[in-house]
């Protein structure tokens, strides 16, 4: 498997677009700074490019590379190597790949605006995090239905559903039901919906360390005590490696059992 | 000339005469632990009015004074007077007493009688100065008192419930007082004023408390300015009053799942100009307020700068920084005659062909999921998501939830200084 991961590693480092991918980043950051008075602001905006293109670039990226790389997965299928290490070498040297653009690519226009020394720090590593496991979710999931579908198109077209899915339709229809319901008490509810959907958490996760947590607090007791603790942050971490597992279980149990 | 010259010098001599038969009445007493006087309360029952106690330094138990006659209290090197957690320290009951320079500790803890430090009742031309406060209920109580000052104190409360807690500085149906320069810290209410007119808060600190840094009610004509108030659990409450001047203040970081920086509740005619709000929940919560004028105002990273709950008629909005607040203004009543205009909003994109510093385009301050958040408060959970942004932006370009009304015809390009 570590075989199989390093040559996508190096695949990819050798192809364009994990530059191109570096290069978006790096602008992006230096522009927000840029543009930005402070550090605060710049990871506010941020926030909304990590919930939003993150997951896009690691569903695309994912659903590419399979298809791309899928005559020489067959004949790697051919040797005497464990399928699940072979499509999860893969699936590690996308994710893997595209986290390091994201984490390089952010890093160093903040380091050289001074990150360290303020104390928004904190606040970017979480920021960094939260698009590593989305980076990793999300790639993860396009592999999943590219296992799923031996049609390019039929693939691509269900992967990026599943993102305008997750990103756009699901908050939309969350949204209608909390107004729609909204003379039920609605604090459960309303968590249980952020749990289940990674984009959701992972931009509660944020909001949790950016301080709006405050905001949120004065709806209801639940929320308060959700979002007014330690415990908010916590649950959502583990239910955002939870969310990390699944798909890539479900990889393996695909690629165990797909005829090729 | 040398008539005026002699007609000067006859009037210094004068004055130099009037000035030594003062002092000469005016005698001056000491208090120490080797001196005549041991104590403050043998002293002040021998001394007549007019005299001047100096209390050296050292450590006094003193509980329940009562000061009588016009005297001038004065500590030198901020000796220590011990209330033994006994009732009140003093209570003073004449014109023109002064108190200054004393480390007051340990009042007592009964608030069913609101134990207090210094409690003046019925008098004029007080002056309370240089004093620090510590472990006590209620530090400066002034009851139907008039024309005095509290100036340079320190108040160091340790408030821990607002059941059993008393206020930095209470002030109940008194006028022209000025309280400047004080800072206070873990109380109830900072600064209490109830039935008080004509009073001048200038320069104080108010941090940390309980419920607010400063609280009016039934208060009319008062001036606060130049003050900060960091931390508290509501930055200032001003409520049912009138005529309240309140300007260069600062309302910080007053965060948390209730909390403003500014509560107006049945206001009217009040100017709130050149203040900085910076990092509170809310900044501004209006309730029933009329005819107020904002202006030159900062609404720096809030929450809510603006939370208008309601029957809020004629005020106006202009010339007000609001820069990278979560929500803007939030709007919750159909009716309005409030004007907003010269406002600069971070979050306008409009543009300025003219070049005038006045965008072309007009400025809706309400947001679509500001709309939402009123009417669904758990929707707030979606904040900063892609869909909102998305609803917001269709709603910006056309409008059908938000009030049509809430405009800004004139918003500015550059902030305003």
């Amino acid at each position: 498997m570590f075989k199989i991961l390093k040559y996508s590693i190096f695949d990819l480092l050798r192809s364009r677009w994990s530059f191109i991918y570096l290069v978006f980043y790096l602008l992006l950051g230096s522009v927000l700074l840029l543009l930005n008075s402070n550090l605060s602001n710049a990871i506010i905006t941020l926030l909304n490019v990590v919930t939003v293109l993150v997951p896009l670039i690691g569903t695309i990226f994912g659903i590419m590379y399979y298809y791309d790389s899928k005559e020489f997965t067959e004949l790697l299928l051919a040797q005497p190597i464990k399928r699940s290490n072979i499509f999860l070498g893969q699936y590690f040297g996308v994710a893997i790949s595209l986290s390091l653009s994201l984490i390089i690519g952010l890093g160093i226009p903040f380091l050289f605006y001074g990150l360290v020394i303020s104390e928004k720090v904190f606040e970017f590593i979480s920021l960094i995090i939260v698009g590593t496991f989305l980076t990793f979710i999300f790639t993860a999931i396009s592999f999943f239905i590219a296992l799923s579908f031996d049609n390019k198109i039929k693939g691509f077209s269900v992967a990026i559903l599943m993102w305008l899915l997750l990103a756009v339709i699901y908050d939309g229809i969350f949204l209608i039901s909390l107004v729609y319901f909204e003379q039920y008490p609605l604090d459960v509810f309303s968590l249980t919906a952020v749990m289940l959907n990674p984009i959701d958490l992972g931009r509660t996760l944020m909001l949790l360390k950016l301080d709006i947590s405050a905001l949120l607090g004065y709806t209801g007791a639940i929320f308060k005590k959700f979002f007014g603790t330690n415990l908010g942050s916590t649950i959502s971490f583990i239910v955002l490696i939870i969310w990390s597992l699944i798909p890539i279980l479900g990889i393996v149990w695909k690629s165990n059992k797909k005829d090729f | 000339m040398p008539i005026l010259k002699s007609m000067q010098n006859k009037l210094t001599v004068l004055i130099f005469l009037i000035i030594s038969t003062i002092s000469v009445h005016a005698s001056t007493i000491e208090v120490c632990n080797s001196c005549k006087f041991k104590s403050i309360k043998t002293a002040i029952e021998y001394a007549k009015p007019f005299d001047t106690i100096i209390v050296q330094n050292g450590i006094y138990p003193t509980t329940n004074i009562i000061i009588q006659k016009p005297l001038t209290i004065i500590g030198k090197a901020m000796p220590t007077l011990d209330g033994l957690l006994k009732g009140d320290i003093f209570k003073i009951q004449a014109n023109e007493v002064t108190i200054k320079g004393f480390n007051i500790i340990n009042v007592g803890k009964d608030f069913a009688n609101s134990n207090t430090a210094i409690r003046i009742q019925k008098s004029k031309n007080f002056n309370i100065s240089n004093n620090q406060f510590k472990n006590v209920l209620y530090a400066i109580y002034l009851e139907k008192s008039s024309h005095g000052k509290v100036v340079n104190n320190k108040i160091f409360g340790n408030a821990v419930s607002e059941i059993n807690s008393g206020n930095g500085i209470h002030i109940w149906d008194s006028s022209n007082v000025q309280i400047t320069n004080n800072y206070i810290e873990k109380v109830r209410d900072g600064i209490y004023l109830e039935f008080a007119k004509n009073c001048t808060i200038a320069k104080n600190i108010s941090t940390q408390n309980l419920r607010y840094g400063l609280h009016f009610m039934f208060s009319n004509n008062n001036v606060y300015t130049h003050n900060k108030f960091i931390n508290n659990g509501a930055g200032v409450a001003v409520m049912f009053s009138k005529k309240i001047d309140m300007h260069h203040n600062v309302f910080m970081k007053n965060w948390g799942s209730a909390s403003y920086g500014l509560l107006l509740k049945e206001i009217n005619d009040a100017d709130i100009k050149n203040n900085i709000f910076e990092e509170n929940t809310i900044a501004i919560n209006v309730e029933g307020s009329n005819r107020i004028n904002y202006s030159k105002n900062n609404f720096i990273r809030n929450g809510w700068a603006l939370k208008v709950r309601g029957a809020c008629y004629n005020n106006i909005f202009e010339s007000n920084n609001f820069i990278s607040n979560s929500f803007d203004v939030s709007w919750n009543t159909k009716m309005n005659d409030n004007k907003f205009s010269n406002n600069f909003w971070s979050a306008y994109a409009g543009y300025d062909i003219d070049k005038d510093g006045v965008g072309d385009v007009p400025y809706r301050p309400v947001k679509l999921f500001s709309y939402i958040v009123n009417k669904t408060p758990e929707t707030i959970i979606l904040l900063r998501s892609l869909f909102i942004n998305l609803i917001d932006f269709s709603e910006k370009v056309t409008p059908v939830f938000t009030p049509d009304f809430l405009i800004d015809n004139q918003p500015k390009m550059k902030p305003v200084l």
